[in-house]
């Protein structure tokens, strides 16, 4: 039997050949080699929707607490699972998130929803498990010089300080998602080195967060950069805990989102509406808009749960709010037609 | 004892064979090492924006600014600017301009300038203007032929025959576009057999390269990708090329599924010029800047400078009173 095996390999089974000689099997879904572009998809992608949190922290105008919940129970009935509802930071520095008590108590929780909250120390750990939160998140950077700019310490120095919030959280049972700004480039320090993000991704990991989501903090990503990044940091965390969070700056973000789906992952966070700019690039865009990318999602067949026009209508009353514009594409186009 | 005979197992599971047979995966290219894409290595890019971007533009350039727009874009390294339209003033006023345009720019050694040319008429006129490549547009819906350039795609396809012949005979290249190709505003959904039909008729009249254009940039990667399939059963993929709108956003990951088919030359305006009919105060072309910009981040060649580019569409956004479209132009303007 296995020379026989061996004799009908040796004729069939050559590369590139396969798809269509599998003559052992019933079952055997094999793509050719031509046919790169659509395979080994995931079936489905989690919606991290960041929108109320990243999004209007990084808006101009304040919008009062009535909106905010609005806008969080809009987002709840649209179908996405994961809303990002608020931060825990001293509203000194981020006066957006004043209201973060506020806003954690009066949304409406829809079961099956989750809605995680930044907590960048124990006492906004604290702060958050007292007004309800039952997931939260950390952050932490590929860069040191952002790191030092952006919360006056080290890497390390601030892994360390996740420690406490990382232990209070399993003793409270609450799962931690980490994020890692500065994937692919540094605002101060340009190109950041790929095995640095792995490392930083690997030490959140191994403390305890479920999930790490790979942030391209100014945009610069690109498939290219995208992919090195990817495949370093998929050596140290299973690609079943990665997600990606892409900026929308150079106006890559999607592309960037693609190749990641086409390297396994499955998460991706963004923002309705496109909330939130560029810190680092006055008038530029930040977050992908999630109207844009979950309208790429089903048109590749991929299922997110969301009903896109729900999520419109989410979008439509944030930008009335904030009196501006949407960034999303779909949302531009839509409301024409 | 009852034991399956291995064959069996076999058939029944191909997971078993799998594990029997490791070695199979790499074979078989299931456990697909997805990172090893390969893309080309140098793209060609067509730029579009003098004409396609222009023609959709409410405000009329004067003449002087678009030969000096086609004259900075000479400068960038780009080899081919599609410079202007030979179609009636009536239907095109931006485009009523085409003779001064085409005899005023100074013509890059290594570049073309096609124009369009919809009609014998208009392919005349080229020609005593001094062109040296034309294109012809079909349309992939009988409907958007029918609304855009009153007949159907049978009766588009003998003028284009006309135009093909004469071209020919005076050994002038001719580009085939292709609209429609993953929707149509009228007709929605566009079969994938269609496109590959018009696509394949152009090809075979003689055009040396067609240009498959989203025209309501409803496309993603999903539909691209089964178009693409289609129509490079019918047209070697060397002389296919992808026009793709950016209204909702899709246009860079269109074109990178494109890419990772085999497709080499990509159509894109600068500063994305040019909004969309058919959902106004959308966008339309996708921005040259943007595709530049993605394209160099994955170590493709291009030739292109794209700073550049940048001043192009700084430049031609001033004369217009209106600010870029492309998101690479936006972040320059305002990094700090």
């Amino acid at each position: 039997m296995a020379a026989a095996m061996r004799l009908v390999n040796k004729k069939i089974f050559t590369p590139g050949m396969g798809q269509h000689y599998l003559a052992f099997t019933t079952a055997a879904q094999v793509y050719s080699a031509g046919i790169k572009a659509s395979q080994a998809l995931p079936e489905t992608v989690k919606i991290v929707e960041v929108g109320p949190r990243d999004g209007l922290q990084n808006e101009k105008v304040v919008v009062p607490t009535e909106a905010k919940i609005n806008l969080i129970n809009m987002l709840s009935e649209s179908g996405l699972t994961v809303i990002e509802a608020t931060s825990f930071v001293s509203p000194k520095w981020v006066p957006q998130m004043g209201d973060q008590v506020e806003v954690m108590k009066g949304i409406k929780k829809k079961p099956g929803v989750s809605y995680p909250v930044l907590t960048p120390n124990l006492r906004g750990f604290q702060a958050a498990v007292k007004a309800g939160a039952s997931e939260v998140a950390i952050f932490g950077a590929a860069s040191e010089l952002f790191s030092k700019k952006n919360i006056n310490c080290s890497v390390e120095e601030s892994l360390q300080r996740f420690d406490e919030v990382m232990k209070a959280a399993k003793e409270a049972a609450v799962p931690v998602r980490g994020y890692v700004s500065c994937v692919v480039g540094c605002p101060y320090e340009g190109k950041v080195a790929p095995e640095k993000v792995a490392h930083v991704a690997k030490r959140l990991y191994s403390m305890g967060c479920y999930e790490i989501s790979l942030g391209d903090t100014i945009g610069v990503g690109t498939p290219g950069s995208m992919t090195e990044m990817l495949e370093a940091v998929s050596r140290e965390v299973p690609v079943s805990a990665l997600a990606v969070h892409c900026h929308d700056t150079y106006g890559q973000a999607l592309a960037n989102i693609l190749v990641a789906l086409q390297m396994g992952i499955s998460v991706v966070d963004s923002s309705v509406a496109g909330l939130g700019g560029c810190p680092y690039a006055q008038g530029a865009s930040g977050n992908v808009a999630t109207e844009d990318v979950v309208y790429m999602l089903h048109g590749l067949g991929i299922k997110t749960g969301v009903d896109l026009l729900k999520l419109m209508d989410a979008g439509s009353f944030i930008c009335r709010a904030l009196n501006r514009k949407t960034n999303s594409k779909v949302a531009q186009a839509a409301c024409k037609l | 004892m009852g034991s399956i005979p291995t064959t069996v197992k076999h058939c029944l599971s191909y997971e078993q064979l799998f594990e029997d047979y490791p070695w199979l995966r790499r074979w078989l290219q299931e456990e697909k090492i997805i990172t090893e894409h390969e893309y080309p290595k140098f793209v060609k890019i067509v730029e579009v924006g003098p004409r396609d971007g222009l023609q959709n533009e409410k405000e009329i350039v004067p003449t002087g600014v678009k030969i000096q727009l086609i004259d900075m874009l000479s400068a960038t390294g780009l080899s081919v600017v599609e410079a202007t339209s030979f179609v009636s003033s009536k239907w095109v006023p931006q485009m009523a301009d085409h003779t001064q345009v085409l005899q005023g720019i100074q013509r890059a050694p290594l570049t073309q300038y096609p124009v369009l040319t919809p009609n014998m008429q208009g392919f005349q006129d080229a020609v005593a203007a001094g062109a040296t490549e034309v294109a012809v547009f079909g349309s992939a819906s009988e409907t958007f032929s029918r609304q855009n350039i009153n007949c159907s795609i049978d009766e588009s396809m003998l003028r284009f025959q006309e135009v093909i012949n004469a071209a020919k005979e005076r050994q002038i290249p001719v580009r085939g576009y292709v609209s429609c190709a993953l929707g149509c505003p009228h007709e929605g959904r566009i079969e994938p057999s269609k496109v590959a039909e018009v696509a394949k008729r152009l090809y075979e009249m003689g055009c040396y390269e067609i240009s498959l254009g989203d025209t309501i940039g409803v496309g993603t990667p999903g539909s691209m990708f089964k178009m693409l399939q289609m129509v490079k059963k019918d047209v070697p993929i060397d002389a296919l090329a992808v026009h793709c709108h950016d209204t909702y956003g899709q246009a860079l990951p269109n074109i990178l599924t494109a890419l990772q088919m085999g497709v080499s030359v990509v159509d894109s305006a600068v500063a994305g010029l040019g909004g969309c009919p058919y959902a106004p105060g959308s966008t339309g072309n996708v921005s040259t800047e943007d595709v530049l910009y993605m394209l160099h981040g994955m170590g493709i060649q291009t030739n292109v400078d794209l700073n550049k580019v940048i001043e192009a569409g700084d430049f031609i956004c001033n004369a217009l009173g209106r600010r870029t479209n492309s998101k690479v132009g936006q972040a320059k303007s305002g990094t700090l």
